[in-house]
C-alpha cells in the first residue's frame, strides 16, 4: 500500500468516527422547514389575536386598555383557545417536517438522542409554562409575552447541546427580544409575533439553506 | 524511521469496534438496542464485538431491568478512553506524516 493511499484511509476512518459521535449524541433530523411552518402558524395566530383584540383596544396599537375592559372574560377564553390551537398546529406541522427529514435520511425519529433533546427542552419550557400560568393567575397580563419569549429562548439554548448547535443563536435572540419586551409591555403581541413568527421563519430558511438544500436539489436531479 | 502503523491499536481495526468506541466516548451510557440501531447490526454480530471490547477492559457492562425486560447498557472505561484517544492520535499522525 503506498503512503498517500494509507493517509486517505486514515482520513476516512476519522470521518467515520466523527460521524458516529455526532449521530449518536445529537438529534440531527430537526428540519429547517419545521421552523418555517411553526413561524407561519405563529404569525397567523397573532393576526387572528390582533383582530380579536381590536374592539377592546379601540383601534390603538397598545393592548393595555383591553386588559381592563368589562368584557374581558370572554376575550380571555378566546385568546387561550387560540393560543392552544396555534401551539397544536405549530407542533404538528414541525413534527411532520422533522419526521420527513429523518425518514429521508434513514434515521430513527424516536431514539435516545430525541429523548435527551425532549427532556432538556421540557425542563425550562415546562417551568416557563407554569410561570406563565402563575402570571395569568395574578393577572399580570403584560408580562406574559416577554416571559414566553425568555423561557422559550432559555429552552432553545439548553437544547443546542443535544441537536444542531445553530439553534443556540435563535435562543439567544428570543431571550434578548423577551428582555426588551419587558419594558415595552404594551407591544407584547408584536414582540410575540416577531419572536415566534418572524425569527422562526428566518431561522428555518437559514437552516434549510445550510443543511437541506443540497439534498433537495439532488432529489430533483 | 518509525513504523507508521505501529501506534495503531489492533482492537480498533474493526469498523464495528471503532464505531462502538466513538459512540461511547460521547455518550455516558448507551443501551444494547440503541447501539444496534446506530450501527445497523444484528444481535449476534454486535454481541461478539462487545465481548471483545469488554475482555480488553475498554468497556463496562451494566445489566439492569426495565420492568421485566432486561436492559443492558455499556459505558467506556478509563483505559478504553485512553486507548481510543491514542488510536485517533496515531491516525492523525499518519495523515500529517504523509502530507
Amino acid at each position: 500500500m503506498d503512503s498517500s493511499n494509507q493517509a486517505d484511509q486514515s482520513l476516512e476512518t476519522l470521518r467515520d468516527i466523527r460521524r458516529m459521535m455526532e449521530r449518536s449524541s445529537r438529534f440531527i433530523s430537526l428540519s429547517g422547514l419545521s421552523g418555517v411552518s411553526a413561524g407561519c402558524c405563529a404569525l397567523v395566530g397573532a393576526w387572528i389575536a390582533s383582530g380579536l383584540l381590536r374592539p377592546y383596544t379601540g383601534g390603538a396599537l397598545a393592548l393595555e386598555s383591553g386588559y381592563r375592559s368589562g368584557n374581558a372574560n370572554e376575550l380571555r377564553l378566546q385568546i387561550i383557545l387560540l393560543a392552544g390551537a396555534v401551539l397544536l398546529a405549530a407542533l404538528t406541522s414541525s413534527m411532520y417536517f422533522t419526521w420527513r427529514k429523518a425518514r429521508k435520511n434513514g434515521l430513527p425519529i424516536w431514539d435516545h438522542t430525541a429523548k435527551k433533546l425532549l427532556i432538556n427542552i421540557a425542563i425550562p419550557l415546562g417551568t416557563g409554562g407554569l410561570f406563565v400560568l402563575g402570571l395569568y393567575y395574578h393577572t399580570e397580563w403584560p408580562m406574559i409575552a416577554p416571559s414566553c419569549l425568555i423561557f422559550y429562548g432559555l429552552a432553545l439554548v439548553n437544547a443546542s447541546k443535544y441537536t444542531l448547535t445553530d439553534i443556540r443563536y435563535l435562543g439567544i435572540l428570543e431571550i434578548i427580544l423577551g428582555c426588551i419586551n419587558m419594558y415595552y409591555a404594551e407591544w407584547g403581541l408584536y414582540f410575540w409575533a416577531l419572536g415566534f413568527g418572524v425569527l422562526h421563519i428566518i431561522y428555518g430558511l437559514i437552516m434549510w439553506w445550510k443543511y437541506e438544500r443540497g439534498a433537495a436539489i439532488k432529489e430533483r436531479g | 524511521m518509525k513504523n507508521p502503523i505501529g501506534n495503531l491499536n489492533k482492537v480498533f481495526d474493526s469498523r464495528i469496534r471503532m464505531g462502538v468506541m466513538s459512540i461511547l466516548l460521547v455518550n455516558e451510557e448507551i443501551s444494547f438496542n440503541d447501539l444496534k440501531k446506530l450501527l445497523e447490526l444484528t444481535d449476534g454480530n454486535l454481541a461478539s464485538h462487545l465481548i471483545n471490547l469488554e475482555e480488553n477492559g475498554y468497556i463496562k457492562v451494566h445489566k439492569g431491568f426495565i420492568g421485566r425486560k432486561t436492559n443492558t447498557t455499556y459505558s467506556i472505561t478509563r483505559a478504553g478512553e485512553k486507548a481510543f484517544k491514542d488510536h485517533i492520535e496515531a491516525l492523525e499522525g499518519m495523515i500529517r506524516g504523509m502530507k
